[in-house]
């Protein structure tokens, strides 16, 4: 049917093709660590050590625990199983509120107590005008 | 598969073509706008910011779609040495890159009212940003090997390498946390975009990939002109 030339040329994309997947595969595996924007409430309680280097804790805002003081806001970061209180002084985006998704960017003071430098607001994927959301809480 | 074709065949075709396209392209576009601009709601937690969407999400499909299908091309006249093909790919790629570009210049406009930063190295952003730079990678091989045989094997080989990314950047906000939420259109799943804003997006990506076809057939006519001159009629 097809000429040795073609079919030795069709192995040699499949192959290719191959190990470079597997290559990148195994890269981005070993980097895991390194790729995530951000850790969980849960992995920062799991950390061996504090380290003094600067890192994104994400998660959702507590509900009810924004307080908001002169020249310092307060909050608590959760993931539903652990929660770090946050400390920030500064302008927070217009999407961070409570209930909703957060990155905060800063330094760990110990396991409990995280003094952000940046708060940049993470929201999802649902997309809706105003009057199907009021509707769909009051279902 | 053709392994020759008629420049003048096809030339006859794809000379008249770019006329209706151009025509069909400002009236979807327009179509597109309106609804995007005027008719759909506001988002519930973003307000007017969102239809910065009607942009971003359909120029981040068109540049993907356009590198899939020149990987595709490309593979595929490696194989059995379609010449024509290649051409087909050249002519793709300024409008994926264009596409490409939009996507990342919007997200950043996006990020700065919803985030809170223009940019962050977070997996999606920084995959797309590798994809730019496959696509210059690729136009740049075009212009170093004007159209000979060492630029059909390195385009393709540039296309095989990009295309390990390609899923990188569709599955990034599912393997690793990222700032950039997942994706909000599922085809296995249920949606989680409301249909008043499914439509524009949807009429908005027909518009550009109307406008990718159109410049397309404008750089494949370059392509075929640029033979007919040589004298030759076959590729």
């Amino acid at each position: 049917m097809y000429g040795r030339k073609v079919k030795l040329r069709f192995f040699f994309v499949i192959l290719t093709l191959l190990t470079l997947f597997l290559t990148v595969f195994l890269i981005l595996k070993s980097l895991e660590k390194n790729v995530v924007y951000f850790q969980s409430p849960s992995e920062i309680k799991a950390l061996s050590e504090i380290k003094k280097n600067k890192i994104r804790v994400g998660g959702m805002v507590k509900i009810n625990s924004i307080s908001m003081k002169t020249k310092e806001i307060n909050f608590i970061i959760t993931d539903f199983e652990n929660e770090i209180n946050v400390i920030y002084s500064g302008v927070v985006p217009n999407l961070f509120t409570e209930g909703k998704g957060v990155v905060a960017e800063g330094y760990l003071k110990d396991k409990n107590f995280f003094l952000a430098t940046k708060i940049l607001a993470k929201h999802d994927e649902n997309y809706m005008p105003p009057e199907v959301k009021a509707a769909l809480q009051e279902k | 598969m053709f392994k020759y074709f008629e420049p003048n065949k096809i030339f006859s075709i794809t000379s008249k073509a770019p006329k209706y396209v151009l025509f069909l392209f400002v009236i979807i576009l327009s179509i597109g706008l309106m609804e995007a601009l005027i008719f759909s709601p506001e988002d519930y937690k973003q307000s007017h910011s969102v239809r910065i969407m009607y942009v971003h999400v359909p120029a981040a499909w068109i540049s993907l779609g356009i590198f899939s299908v020149i990987t595709f091309l490309s593979v595929v006249g490696y194989v059995f040495k379609i010449r024509n093909f290649f051409l087909i790919s050249k002519s793709l790629a300024p409008s994926g890159l264009v596409f490409n570009i939009v996507a990342l210049v919007t997200g950043s406009i996006w990020g700065k009212p919803t985030w809170g930063t223009w940019w962050a190295w977070d997996a999606r952003i920084t995959s797309m940003l590798i994809l730019v730079l496959f696509y210059i990678m690729y136009l740049v091989a075009w212009r170093i090997y004007e159209n000979n045989d060492k630029a059909f094997k390195i385009t393709f080989i540039i296309t095989i390498l990009g295309i390990v990314n390609v899923p990188i950047i569709k599955y990034s906000v599912d393997w690793w946390n990222t700032l950039h939420q997942p994706a909000s259109i599922n085809i296995f799943s249920k949606s989680t975009i409301h249909i008043s804003m499914l439509f524009p997006l949807l009429t908005m990506t027909a518009a550009f990939a109307l406008f990718s076809l159109l410049i397309f057939l404008m750089k494949y006519n370059t392509e075929l002109i640029k033979i007919k001159n040589k004298g030759l009629d076959r590729l």
